[in-house]
């Protein structure tokens, strides 16, 4: 369980996240929305420990992490996994030595055990010929299953996804959706997921917050954002004529 | 970090060879037929030839010409390298797995620079041979007097210092390309800048040094 308490961020004069306080449950996949600017990106590098908050405090599992020294933050670190928006897989490694990396960096598993492992984390979310491929040679939705290979082959507690079906299409992005939240339960990690898109919410939105202006406007699960009367909420997620249909549909069912 | 070391050694020193053995070669060729051609009193002797090219060949060309080569070739491979790291997260990506990602990419580069002098070695036999077929095929020189100016005053010390530039440039030109690279900020627009940048920087740390070393050393 990852705990927020009161974190503050500025950069110069702009104060990016004015008290942001929050719970982020083991086995649930939390989603983090709001409009570009709110502070999502900034709220998950802090998430991260790659921002230092000026004030509060993020607890994982209990421990506070701005308490920790240099070598233990590391040793947390290597309990997180990490799905960019862009994928950030090394250019210069195929698709098994970005997921066999964090494996030869931090383990001494024999040559064998970290094929297998490889082989396994590979297989789970669904690459079975791409072993030898590099990024530049395969496609978009498949970096990102490479991405999420990586970041869970060292069985990590913690899993972070910033915008992880930016791009894709929406077929594609329902699968890594729905990959993400399988994962989730079946390792009962705490996932957070930072991210634009509505269908996510709508699938896997276990525990959603609002961000806007730096502050956390609502939260609640993807049953309740359909029935909440926060008007920021409701601005924001209906801004698309579908999701507006669907409301009212759903308005007209419920009277 | 020993395949590490051993993949930077082949890129940044390996690779380079065929680049610094072309213009050594012919920078020494260049340099025994300036000097043949400004011979104009037959009191000077033709193993003047030979001698101006090793002293020119050994002091400064090998040393500060071909780091200035290097601070173009390799200087902006590491500033593109680490930058596009920078720039598509993949730095990132290594602090998160708890990687020390300034240690991770600059260190090998830094081991495998140590290997320089052995390149400027190969840049100052290379020139001096560039130097003997331009002033023996040239007709400028027959080959008795090159090989008697080469060994005129000999002073094994000039090589030293030339191996000691070597080594500071190979510092230089390790870390200050590494910096502009890891250091940057932006897209695919700045990571072009900051290789200008880089180079920039590089050759002129490199001249000032080699104005310093020389005065420290020679002077």
């Amino acid at each position: 369980m990852i705990e927020v308490n009161d974190i503050h961020k500025s950069f110069g004069d702009t104060h990016i996240l004015k008290g942001v306080s929050t719970k982020f449950e083991k086995g649930k996949t939390n989603l983090i929305i709001g409009q570009s600017g709110s502070g999502k990106t900034v709220f998950l590098k802090c998430l991260l420990g790659l921002f230092s908050p000026e004030q509060g405090k993020i607890k994982y599992d209990g421990k506070d992490y701005s308490k920790l020294s240099a070598s233990e933050q590391r040793n947390l670190r290597q309990e997180m996994g990490m799905v960019f928006q862009g994928s950030a897989l090394f250019d210069s490694m195929t698709v098994e030595g970005n997921v066999m990396f964090p494996l030869t960096m931090f383990t001494k598993q024999s040559k064998s055990e970290m094929q297998d492992r490889v082989d396994f984390v590979l297989k789970r979310v669904n690459l079975v010929d791409a072993h030898h491929k590099y990024p530049s040679e395969i496609s978009g939705g498949m970096q990102k299953r490479v991405a999420i290979a990586r970041a869970i082959v060292m069985k990590p507690k913690y899993l972070f996804c910033d915008e992880p079906n930016s791009g894709l299409d929406p077929k594609t992005a329902i699968l890594i959706d729905n990959l993400i939240h399988e994962i989730t339960q079946e390792y009962d990690i705490t996932t957070v997921i930072n991210t634009h898109d509505m269908n996510s919410v709508m699938e896997i939105g276990e525990k959603i917050i609002f961000l806007k202006n730096g502050h956390k406007e609502w939260e609640g699960s993807n049953k309740e954002i359909f029935k909440t009367d926060n008007e920021a909420v409701t601005d924001f997620v209906y801004s698309s004529e579908l999701f507006k249909k669907v409301r009212q549909m759903y308005i007209e069912e419920r009277n | 970090m020993k395949t590490l070391i051993l993949k930077e050694i082949d890129e940044l020193v390996y690779n380079s060879m065929g680049i610094i053995i072309f213009i050594s070669f012919f920078i020494g060729g260049v340099v025994s037929i300036q000097t043949a051609l400004n011979i104009t009193n037959p009191l000077i002797p033709r193993n003047l030839i030979g001698f101006a090219t090793r002293q020119s060949v050994i002091l400064e060309f090998a040393p500060t010409f071909t780091s200035i080569i290097m601070a173009g070739k390799v200087g902006s491979y590491i500033t593109s390298s680490i930058g596009t790291m920078r720039v598509t997260e993949q730095i990132d990506a290594l602090e998160i797995m708890g990687v020390n990602s300034l240690n991770y990419l600059v260190f090998p580069k830094i081991i495998a620079m140590l290997l320089y002098p052995f390149v400027i070695a190969i840049a100052m036999y290379v020139g001096i041979f560039g130097g003997w077929t331009a002033g023996v095929f040239g007709g400028f020189s027959s080959s008795a007097d090159f090989v008697e100016g080469l060994q005129l005053d000999f002073i094994p010390f000039h090589v030293t210092y030339s191996f000691i530039k070597a080594m500071v440039f190979a510092l230089i030109i390790a870390t200050i390309p590494s910096f502009h690279g890891y250091y940057m900020k932006g897209g695919a627009l700045e990571v072009g800048k900051a290789s200008t940048t880089s180079f920039v920087w590089t050759s002129v740390v490199i001249i000032i040094v080699n104005y310093v070393l020389t005065q420290l050393l020679l002077g």
